[in-house]
């Protein structure tokens, strides 16, 4: 499925861990301003292909990518690209809260202190607390900024993480399965937050939870074996999925 | 009998108690009882009440057995010849001993010679007497332990007991034995400190134990310059070398090294730690030295020794850089990917990611390799005895030269003074002060260590 101004695009992507295939000749349009699913069963390559949108898959020696990805028209995999550039624009939430062991400030101050975005304290501070506010934490936290992030719950520690990948302006946020380590109350926040940042970035996120899925998502792209099976509204997905393998995914058949 | 031939005796007898056992224990099971434990457990059970009772008796009797047979020489009559005390009678009493084990190379005391058969007699006598009991313990402790086998004995809680008990005693032997090292160094010291205030000792500026007043001990044995000495070679100019270099090659290592890099790269710096002190000590003493020398005169310093503060420190330093890097490499390796790939992530640079993230969260255990790196290079002995100087000056410049504690306890061991005078004992003074020092590094880095494991699990 492909729009008229899509955000990000991969076509053929294919990743390899050495001689291994994960991810399988995989085309997808990723749009503006809303809300990605990724859903599949375990192992089919969803957290795999998440990373070549950031090129996170460098950081693993092992790891090959083929295919063109690009953002806003621009090849991220070309030569010119310049990696710490591309991952200012497409930001990442993973999978367990990982705050640095800084304090709360210093780890949303993170990311605009070393793009140089603040010129000075009240800037810096100013963006601290956009951040913190857009990503729900503000009003838990805003006295005890200099406390340690890691000494957050693990609800509040994973909108530290989002605050702190807001806080530099980012086009498109990455979530790995940011629900998972969370209980039911924490999810609901996440869920809330990310209802609330929709329409400011085009978010991809990672599930393996499907009433999630159709809660916080337009669109759902199923994945199985490294290949996207289907991709389409959400809604249809969910009502109407034109793929057999589809059906049998969301309706439980096998997981 | 020989004590070779009483050990194999006691393991076969145990051999024969184990066979015997299983045995009993397997007719048991085949006359159809449920028996708690396996026959195997049965015969282990068994097997170590045999031997060990009787091997332990037999390393009490063998610490016993040579007073009991000086203490019966002396009560017979042909122990009348020897003079009244002293060093005389204690020769004689050797020499009679070693004649009578078969390893005297002729007698210089004529009195030895009569005494050496009463010796052997008694040596012999005891022997006996000592194999008799361990024997007997083997077999007494083999009939009760068979005794004790029936359906329901729990055999294999009892050996399980047993091997815990074995564990718990080899621990307490290396426990103690510290703590017997320690108190030897507490005694000496008191007697040391007896003719020298502690005051003295520990604040006095003036090291020369060459030439000790006999009214005024103390004034010559004023330790600072050592310490200082051992502080400026081991804790300043040995961590200048190390530190910067342990931590950069750690970070190199599991940061940029190509895991191909690092299979080679690693086992090399392991190496470095491998090397004998004393090939170090004479790399310092022959090659480091004299080239620092030149440098100094050529700086300005006609008289500079090539025993400097600086060759020593040096080439300790390089001794020290693979304990900081591997503490370096593990307390970065025990950062979780996690904070690495938020890091970079965020788009910052893999450097950034270092200087930002990793070693701020590497830290403490970074420091805490350090400390016992500092731990390490004060106790080092073998480099400063071969390449630092024995004068004890108090200096910052590195090209003068600086002794250390270390170096100071072997020469003041190595000359021929008396056991018991200031100068022999003030090396053990200066042991307990560095035992003290390095023990409180150790605990404060052990500390250190454990408050970071813990704020990662
Ligand atoms: N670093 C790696 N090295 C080698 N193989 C990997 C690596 N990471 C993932 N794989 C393999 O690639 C395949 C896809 O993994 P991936 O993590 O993308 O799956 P996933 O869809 O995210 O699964 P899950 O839902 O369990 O997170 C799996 O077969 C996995 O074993
Ligand atoms: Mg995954």
């Amino acid at each position: 499925m492909t729009f008229a101004q899509p955000k990000m695009t991969a076509r053929d992507v294919s990743v390899f861990y050495g001689p291994k295939q994960a991810v399988k000749s995989v085309t997808i349009d990723v749009p503006t301003d809303e809300v990605t699913a990724f859903i599949g069963p375990s192992g089919c390559g969803k957290s795999t292909f998440l990373r070549t949108l950031n090129r996170m898959n460098d950081t693993i020696p092992a790891a090959r990518v083929e295919g063109q990805i690009a953002l806003d028209g621009e090849d991220i995999y070309s030569a010119g690209m310049d990696v710490v550039q591309l991952r200012a624009r497409v930001g990442m939430v993973f999978q367990k809260p990982n705050p640095f062991p800084k304090s709360i400030f210093e780890n949303v101050a993170y990311g605009p202190r070393i793009h140089g975005l603040a010129r000075h304290k009240s800037d810096l501070e100013a963006i601290v607390q956009r951040s913190l506010k857009r990503a729900g934490l503000w009003d838990e936290v805003k006295d005890r900024l200099s406390d340690s992030g890691t000494a957050l719950s693990g609800g509040q520690q994973q909108r530290l993480c989002i605050a702190r990948a807001i806080a530099v302006d980012p086009e498109v946020i990455l979530m790995d399965e940011p629900c998972s380590a969370l209980d039911p109350i924490a999810t609901a926040r996440i869920e809330e937050l990310i209802a609330e940042l929709r329409g400011n970035y085009a978010i991809v996120i990672v599930t393996h939870n499907m009433q999630q899925a159709a809660r916080v998502s337009q669109r759902t792209a199923f994945f199985h074996l490294g290949q996207l099976v289907e991709y389409d509204a959400t809604d249809t997905i969910f009502t109407a999925p034109k793929e057999a393998r589809t059906k049998d995914y969301i309706t439980g058949r096998y997981g | 009998m020989n004590p070779l031939a009483l050990l194999f005796l006691v393991l076969g007898l145990g051999l024969i108690a184990w066979l015997s056992a299983r045995a009993r224990a397997i007719a048991l099971d085949r006359g159809g009882a449920q028996l708690h434990s396996r026959p195997r457990q049965h015969a282990t059970y068994v097997a170590l009440w045999t031997v060990v009772p009787a091997l332990i008796f037999a390393a009490i009797w063998a610490a016993l057995s040579p007073s009991l047979v000086t203490a019966s020489v002396l009560a017979d009559p042909a122990a009348a010849v020897l003079p009244a005390g002293g060093f005389e009678r204690d020769s004689i009493l050797a020499e009679a001993r070693s004649l009578a084990l078969g390893r005297g190379y002729g007698a210089f005391y004529d009195e030895s010679e009569a005494l050496a058969p009463v010796f052997a007699q008694a040596q012999s006598f005891y022997r006996w007497i000592g194999a008799g009991i361990v024997v007997l313990l083997a077999v007494a402790g083999a009939a009760y332990a068979l005794s004790r086998i029936t359906p329901l004995f729990r055999a294999r809680a009892q050996v399980e007991r047993g091997v815990m008990l074995a564990l718990l005693v080899a621990s307490l032997i290396a426990i103690l034995t510290t703590l017997g090292i320690f108190l030897s160094l507490v005694f000496e010291s008191a007697r040391f400190f007896a003719i020298v205030p502690v005051t003295d000792f520990l604040f006095g500026t003036t090291w020369s134990p060459q030439v000790i007043s006999q009214r005024d001990p103390g004034a010559s044995l004023g330790a600072v310059p050592l310490f200082w000495g051992t502080f400026f070679i081991g804790a300043v100019i040995a961590m200048i070398v190390a530190i910067p270099l342990g931590l950069m090659s750690a970070v190199y290592l599991t940061q940029y090294a190509h895991p191909r890099v690092r299979r080679w790269v690693k086992p090399c710096l392991e190496i470095l730690a491998g090397v004998p002190t004393v090939v170090y000590g004479y790399f310092a003493a022959l090659t480091v030295g004299p080239a620092i020398r030149q440098i100094a005169v050529a700086l300005g310093m006609p008289y500079a020794s090539s025993e400097s503060a600086l060759s020593a420190g040096l080439v300790m330093g390089v001794m020290i850089i693979p304990f900081v890097s591997s503490m370096a490499d593990d307390s970065i390796a025990a950062v979780p990917t996690a904070m690495r790939d938020g890091s970079l992530a965020m788009g910052a640079t893999t450097n950034e990611t270092i200087r930002r993230v990793l070693l701020p969260a590497a830290l403490p255990g970074v420091v805490a390799g350090i400390l016992l790196a500092v731990s390490r290079a004060i106790g080092e002995t073998m480099i400063v005895v071969m390449a630092a100087s024995g004068a004890a000056t108090i200096t910052l410049n590195p090209f003068e030269s600086a002794t250390t504690v270390t170096k100071q306890i072997v020469d003041l061991l190595t000359g021929e003074a008396e056991f018991d005078s200031a100068k022999t004992l003030a090396a053990f003074a200066l042991g307990l002060t560095l035992f003290v020092i390095t023990f409180l590094l150790n605990i404060v880095a052990l500390r250190v260590v454990k408050r970071y494991r813990e704020a990662y699990e």
